[in-house]
């Protein structure tokens, strides 16, 4: 509870930001002389593109926040949610979707993708996603290496996803800020970003940091060397967050010139964001004692993960996590293919679901993000087979609202409720089978994918001319 | 029925002495329509001496017979996972578990899986309990473009594990193989040839000197000689290609070595010479999920792949390969699920679900030449499975699964860690004590 209130209040504030920044000028209350960091120098320039008024009408909706509504309606207008029900207003003029034995649902968002940083096709010179020149890089950001051009993205936007969040690798322990993105294809990368998101800190534990810097015999070669090494640079962190206070204190009072302002360090800024409670951390972790550590780190230092990803063992510590407030992003069945994912099980996702810990699917795959709702229908089976009660409208909530708390957008998208964004899929049959495919995507009221028509199936400028262009992917 | 079950099993020695029958079952034979019936409602199964001796509806009882009430759920063949690292890779990232491939080793063709395969590994239980019965332990090239012989495994718990050692041979062309050979796509054919002619010189003439015997041998007279089954057509020749290019050069060979008998893997762009490979007569393994152009040489890769090539009249088995993330044995009734569900995207080619089934029992089980496995057939091997659903849905699973007749256990070490902590309350002693 009251990291869902943190993570809510980190995305208004970050909302309040985005729309004062349409203005040419500067936050108003600020005295013109005190020098900041800029929370958002590289801001979003992502434009809905036109949507028409659109119902649909009698589907099973499964709404994203854990409701479900048999034989339902659903208004999407000015972008937004404007109705839902079991019977919504019909305006004139309005398309009418007549989808009596069809599923509707929130848009899915996955927490953990590569899409861009890693682009297909995968050549050495399109690995942008490990900045492995330090353990702690938390100057990069996943979006300076993004490839706008990545065909994966328009396979994400035909699996039903409408946000994800671009992450740097694992090979560091600090390894850059994420990015969360929308699948609608831009000339800049700054045409994709999610409006007003918080920006997040990859950070990981385990095998990665300490295989690839232990093999350059360079710390961190062991955990406890990823444990000393982080502690440092948070240290590092917490007194230079401490020089910027004091400094913003003396100039606010008008005893400090910009001339007394601190250098800039812009891997700190990252830090001292986390600190500040602007960014949030997604961590990289798959051993239940390794997440431990890092809580008892976040502690010493004042600051708050948000979400364990891969956390193949979070089932060992799921009341733990509960209590801390701390999401699991996960597979569903992924295990066995490193030392610390041996233990992975297929009832995970279940069992932090049923401790009332923070469930979240994620993909870490290209090819994966394209069917997140068919690896919720695997741990929902493998739940139901441990004997646990799980609804599939409870599920959908591991594929949108959940994720949309992680990323701090869930004030505004996640759940289809009136007023939150249009961001919507409707499933050709019940989405957790495996026959099931979307067909129809909207994002933000505008209809960007619709499986039968080609004019709505966009295609990465990679793609144009090459063999097997033009057949359905 | 539960109780039955596990009592079999925990009796179970390589042979069954009473004969099972399986009643009431929705039988998906995975024979192929027009050559028998794909589904048989209400069919019953007679098991006995690790073979089905009957399936039909109205089948009699034997005497004496345990009775298994299928109560309408659908059975289906034995899922057979081609290829697979079973028995040769514990964990993927922890070398000394790893004997898939030898990057070090002078060898190549030599190399014989079926001396590291671990029937102790973790990884029977967690498939087998998924419904896959036989699977193929295939190497990966190491320093050279031939990986070694392969072999076929049986998942049956009280084993034996290896029932056909040296079944085929594998070797990697297109990208990878141009890398392992020094470079080039000429390079790895230059090696490939050098390699197979000297095995039709020593076919012709056992004393032929074929190759040196110190280390940096161009070719070693043990790969050769491991070869010469390749050469006969007596193992097949799994080959890992995906251009379609580079499909059509493996489809010339026939020409230069006609007994040969390849074997297409990957083949993500088979679906642009789909004519050509079924003209040729290869079977191709690919994955149902492949759409990405993760490379140059898969650029074309679609969904409608296999529907393609089905169409043609290729034999097409779904396996677990790699380029999907989280790719496993244990999934492939749910890729199978995914090729049936391409047909109904318009525009999208899959594959019927009597198809879909065939591609991951009959096909591969034909693929590896085993002719009395992938089907439920009198006469066949009796490994079967029994669903609690919709075999190809993801959210079903098999209730019990038989192999050569022997009930199988159906627990495994993540069901074991499932109920270790399934409950998380402290109590009088840590989670690792036996409660």
């Amino acid at each position: 509870m009251r990291a869902m209130l943190l993570l809510g209040l980190a995305g208004m504030a970050l909302a309040t930001a985005a729309a004062a920044k349409d203005k040419p000028k500067d936050v108003p209350a600020s005295p013109p002389d005190v020098v900041r960091v800029g929370k958002d120098p590289w801001p979003s320039q992502y434009k809905p593109y036109p949507g028409q008024a659109t119902v649909i009408r009698g589907a099973t909706i499964y709404d994203g926040a854990g409701r479900r509504i048999d034989n339902g309606m659903i208004r999407l207008e000015g972008g937004k949610v404007a109705e839902i029900g079991q019977s919504v207003a019909v305006p004139e003029g309005a398309k009418l979707i007549e989808a009596q034995g069809k599923y509707v649902t929130a848009g899915i968002i996955d927490i953990h993708s590569h899409l861009g940083v890693y682009p297909s096709p995968g050549v050495q010179a399109h690995s942008d996603g490990n900045e492995a020149t330090s353990p702690a890089r938390p100057e990069v950001w996943a979006e300076h290496s993004v490839w706008p051009q990545d065909p994966g993205f328009s396979r994400a936007l035909a699996g039903g996803i409408t946000a994800l969040h671009a992450l740097p690798g694992s090979a560091n322990l600090f390894g850059g800020r994420g990015v969360t993105l929308k699948p609608v294809y831009g000339r800049s990368v700054q045409e994709m970003k999610f409006p007003g998101a918080p920006y997040s800190l990859k950070m990981a534990c385990g095998e990665n940091p300490k295989r690839v810097y232990g093999g350059r015999n360079q710390l961190p070669s062991t955990r406890m060397g990823n444990i000393a090494y982080a502690r440092q640079l948070w240290s590092d962190a917490v007194a230079y967050k401490r020089r910027w206070d004091d400094y913003t204190r003396r100039a606010e009072a008008g005893s400090a010139k910009p001339t007394d302002a601190p250098r800039r360090e812009l891997a700190l800024d990252t830090l001292m964001g986390v600190l500040n409670g602007e960014i949030l951390v997604q961590n990289h972790c798959y051993r239940a004692d390794e997440m431990a550590n890092v809580i008892s780190m976040s502690r010493e230092f004042g600051y708050k993960v948000t979400a364990f990803h891969h956390a193949v063992e979070s089932y060992k510590i799921a009341d733990m996590l509960k209590a801390e407030g701390i999401c699991s992003a996960m597979w569903a069945d992924w295990y066995g293919f490193k030392m610390e994912s041996y233990d992975g099980i297929r009832e995970n996702i279940a069992l932090v679901n049923a401790a009332g810990a923070c469930a979240i699917v994620h993909s870490d795959d290209a090819n994966g993000i394209q069917r997140l709702n068919q690896e919720a229908a695997k741990a929902i089976a493998a739940g139901r087979r441990l004997g646990l009660t799980i609804t599939p409208e409870l599920a959908w909530t591991w594929l949108s609202l959940n994720p949309a708390k992680g990323l701090g957008i869930g004030d505004r998208t996640g759940s289809l409720e009136a007023g939150k964004a249009a961001d919507v899929v409707l499933w050709s049959a019940e989405p957790f089978s495996v026959y099931a495919r979307p067909t129809h995507v909207w994002i933000d009221g505008a209809l960007m994918y619709d499986w039968g028509d080609p004019k709505r199936r966009p295609t990465a400028d990679f793609e144009l001319g090459q063999p097997g262009a033009g057949e359905v992917k | 029925m539960k109780r039955v079950l596990l009592t079999m099993a925990l009796a179970a020695a390589p042979a069954v002495a009473a004969p099972i029958a399986i009643t009431g079952a929705t039988a998906h034979t995975a024979v192929a329509s027009g050559r028998g019936e794909e589904v048989i409602r209400n069919a019953t199964i007679i098991i006995d001496n690790g073979r089905i001796t009957a399936i039909g509806t109205g089948l009699p009882v034997p005497a004496g017979a345990t009775v298994i009430d299928a109560k309408g759920q659908p059975i289906t063949p034995g899922i057979v996972a081609v290829p697979s690292d079973l028995g040769l890779t514990e964990v993927g990232g922890v070398r000394e578990t790893n004997d898939g491939s030898a990057r070090s080793s002078p060898y190549s063709a030599a190399l014989d899986m079926a001396a590291a395969i671990n029937p102790g590994s973790l990884h029977f239980a967690i498939y087998r309990m998924a419904g896959v019965t036989r699977a193929a332990a295939v190497p990966d090239s190491g320093n050279a473009l031939f990986g070694g012989q392969g072999a076929v495994l049986s998942l049956a718990a009280n084993g034996p594990t290896v029932t056909r050692p040296r079944a085929f041979q594998f070797v990697e062309l297109g990208e990878a193989g141009a890398r392992l050979a020094g470079g080039s796509r000429p390079a790895a054919y230059a090696q490939l040839i050098d390699l197979l002619d000297a095995a039709k010189r020593l076919a012709a003439n056992p004393a032929a000197n074929v190759g040196g015997d110190d280390s940096g041998s161009l070719v070693k007279r043990r790969d050769v000689e491991a070869l010469l089954p390749v050469l006969s057509g007596a193992q097949a020749l799994m080959v890992h290609v995906e251009r379609a290019a580079d499909i059509l050069e493996v489809l010339k060979l026939k020409t230069r070595y006609p007994a040969l008998r390849p074997v297409l893997v990957g083949a993500r762009e088979a679906w642009l010479v789909a004519g050509q490979i079924a003209r040729a007569g290869v079977p191709v393994i690919t994955h149902s999920l492949y759409d990405l152009p993760n490379d140059f040489e898969g650029l074309a890769a679609s969904r409608n792949n296999a529907g393609h090539l089905q169409a043609a009249g290729v034999t097409v088995a779904f396996g677990p390969l790699g380029g999907i993330g989280g790719t496993t044995p244990v999934n492939l009734p749910g890729y199978a699920g995914n090729a049936v569900g391409q047909g109904n995207v318009p525009g999208g080619k899959g594959l019927t679900k009597g198809q879909a089934l065939a591609a991951i029992t009959a096909n591969p089980a034909r693929i590896l030449g085993l002719a009395d496995t992938g089907t439920l057939e009198a006469g066949k091997r009796a490994d079967l499975v029994l669903w609690d659903g919709d075999p190809l849905e993801l959210m079903s699973a098999p209730v019990a699964v038989w192999i050569d007749g022997a009930a199988q256990p159906m627990t495994s070490r993540q069901t074991e860690l499932a109920n270790r902590y399934k409950a998380l309350g402290r109590t009088d002693l840590p989670l690792q004590y036996p409660r």
